[in-house]
């Protein structure tokens, strides 16, 4: 069984997305491992090493996503888990800004895949079995 | 009836307990140094004599069972894969277990770490790494690394399940003295420790204190059955829990200042309140951390090493003493107690800068993190701000002129408001050192045991 680390990055205490993707990702037949809100980028990677997980996928809602998540990927690198699939989505910039270029921005970070504000899960979860090969 | 005798063979002192259960209490109490040096019997034997003296003639015993921390106690090395996960669930389990934890090791060893579990002379290592069905590679590398050296001391697998199989091959292949238990840490932030530390205590007593010459005594004795701080836990756990028709006293801390360490119990949940999120591996409910730094004689250095060279100037000015020459002298002196006032004043300095760093080092904190949604609570560690009793034990403080003094530091003097420690407790103090003595008890006759903890757990006032 694969193995999924999610939570929700930063000063942030949005509880009943990541609640969703838990549930969604648990019935479609990952291992998830659920790290909850006000989680740091040391909580998703120290929970991925010891897991041994292949995807981190981050949730931000409140905004502030970019600053959460920048230097995340540089982080991977340094614990030794640089290949693992990172994702966001969520509400991860301010304001109604052209997704194309927050999309940019984030793929520059490191992020494999960015969603726009309002994707279901469903819409992820099919990238998920794409990447993870399941 | 039964006469018990309980036996606490100390790093610097073998203290005996003699207790009558139909009078439901102690009938004396006696110490000697410990002697586990020449032949641990010496000491046994002329605190034995003493007890018999106070008692006033020679008294059969039905039992006679002792813990130990003598010849350095149970030293342990910790290795896990990730510093905040599984190193910090196999440190706890050591720390739990009674060990004092000697090294800590976070991912791949390499060769000067294994070198150091043979120089440090380590007694047992705990082998952790990855949650279960997570990462195996890392644990499967540190045994086959430990295997190669020719590690001969027990090793306890506690590591991801998933590893199990490979991690027994590597036993075998290498002729280790392995041991196989439930992972310390199942799944991320969970922490169990009930496996690994049972199997702690299996090793201790089939292996350790025969290695340490306290095996010699047990012609005389019936067992020895617990590392010391083990015992002092079951105490303070039975003494907050109650048994039966005894009433526990609810939510408590434990400090026991010592020679060479100071340790900490906190017996409660990590939290009681609905509006914080809590972060972190999951917290004992009852938990011990040592201090091996600080101690009155052994560690007596420790105590001032972190100070600056403006506060080592300040203290001698504001104390007129001259603290680093004092703390060599204790460190070199081990066995001295205080002989004049001017001795009592630097204990008791030293005792409160113990008490107050080892609560820092065990306490949680909590900070107010500013949300679009408003405000909210971070907590990491156990909140003891509504914890009933602080407890102290340890030679130096029950012996204590301003034993108050010493207990208060454990509370937030300083105003911290990060710092979650007791707000508003009770302090009482383990007037006749009996603390062990009754974790010892309580695993025959736990009843007697709390009992004659609440008979003689007295209350401080200021």
């Amino acid at each position: 069984m694969k193995t999924i680390v999610i939570g929700v990055i930063g000063a942030d205490v949005h509880a009943v997305g990541n609640k969703i993707i838990e549930y969604t990702l648990h019935n479609a037949g990952y291992n998830v491992v659920n790290i909850g809100v006000l989680s740091s980028q040391e909580d998703f990677i120290n929970a991925a090493i010891e897991t041994n997980s292949e995807l981190i996928l981050v949730s931000s809602l409140y905004g502030h996503g970019e600053i959460d998540c920048r230097g995340m990927r540089e982080k991977c690198i340094e614990a030794g888990i640089g290949n693992i699939h990172l994702y966001v989505g969520g509400n991860i910039v301010v304001g109604k800004q052209d997704f194309h270029q927050v999309k940019e921005t984030f793929e520059k970070m490191g992020f494999d895949r960015v969603y726009p504000p309002g994707t279901p899960i469903d819409n992820a979860l099919s990238d998920i079995r794409e990447d993870l090969g399941e | 009836m039964a006469n018990y005798l309980l036996i606490d063979f100390g790093s610097t002192f073998t203290k005996l307990c003699a207790v009558n259960s139909e009078a439901e209490d102690i009938i004396a109490t006696a110490s000697y140094f410990t002697t586990v040096d020449t032949d641990i019997n010496i000491g046994y034997h002329e605190a034995l004599e003493q007890l018999y003296e106070k008692i006033g003639n020679r008294i059969d015993f039905d039992q006679v069972i002792a813990c130990s921390s003598a010849a350095g106690g149970l030293k342990m090395a910790a290795i896990g894969l990730v510093e905040e996960l599984t190193v910090e669930a196999a440190k706890r389990v050591c720390l739990g277990a009674g060990a004092k934890v000697d090294l800590v090791f976070s991912h791949h060893l390499n060769k000067s770490e294994v070198k150091q579990i043979i120089e440090k002379k380590i007694d047992i290592i705990l082998l952790a790494g990855g949650a279960d069905g997570g990462n195996s590679e890392n644990v499967i590398f540190n045994a086959e690394l430990l295997g190669k050296m020719g590690i001969s001391i027990p090793i306890i697998f506690a590591g991801n399940k998933s590893a199990q199989d490979e991690i027994i091959d590597v036993f075998d292949k290498y002729n280790m003295d392995g041991y196989i238990c439930d992972n310390v840490m199942p799944k991320v932030n969970e922490l169990n420790i009930d496996s690994a530390r049972e199997k702690i205590r299996q090793i201790f007593l089939d292996k350790i204190i025969e290695a340490k010459g306290i095996k010699k005594i047990e012609n005389e004795i019936d067992a020895v059955v617990l590392p010391t701080p083990q015992a002092v836990l079951e105490a303070a756990k039975l003494l907050s829990e109650g048994y039966l028709t005894e009433e526990g006293l609810g939510d408590l801390v434990v400090l026991d200042i010592g020679g060479a360490t100071t340790d900490m119990y906190s017996i409660c949940s990590a939290s009681k309140r609905s509006d914080v999120i809590i972060h972190g591996l999951e917290e004992p409910f009852a938990k011990r951390t040592v201090e091996g730094d600080l101690g009155m004689r052994y560690s007596a250095p420790g105590i001032i090493k972190s100070l600056s060279e403006e506060e080592i100037k300040f203290i001698n000015l504001e104390k007129e003493v001259n603290i680093e020459e004092e703390v060599n002298r204790r460190y070199n002196n081990v066995q001295s107690l205080p002989e004049n006032e001017h001795d009592e004043f630097i204990d008791q300095f030293l005792a409160e800068m113990c008490a107050y760093r080892a609560m820092y080092r065990h306490v949680g904190r909590i900070e107010e993190v500013f949300t679009p949604m408003g405000k909210v609570f971070n907590q990491k560690g156990k909140d003891l701000t509504d914890i009933k009793y602080v407890i102290g034990t340890g030679g130096v403080v029950i012996n204590s002129k301003d034993k108050l003094g010493i207990l208060v530091k454990t509370t937030n003097i300083l105003n911290n408001i990060s710092e979650l420690r007791p707000v508003d407790p009770e302090f009482m103090i383990d007037q006749k050192y009996i603390m062990a003595a009754m974790g010892l008890l309580s695993q025959k006759e736990p009843l007697l045991a709390i009992k004659i903890l609440k008979k003689h757990i007295m209350e401080v006032r200021g």
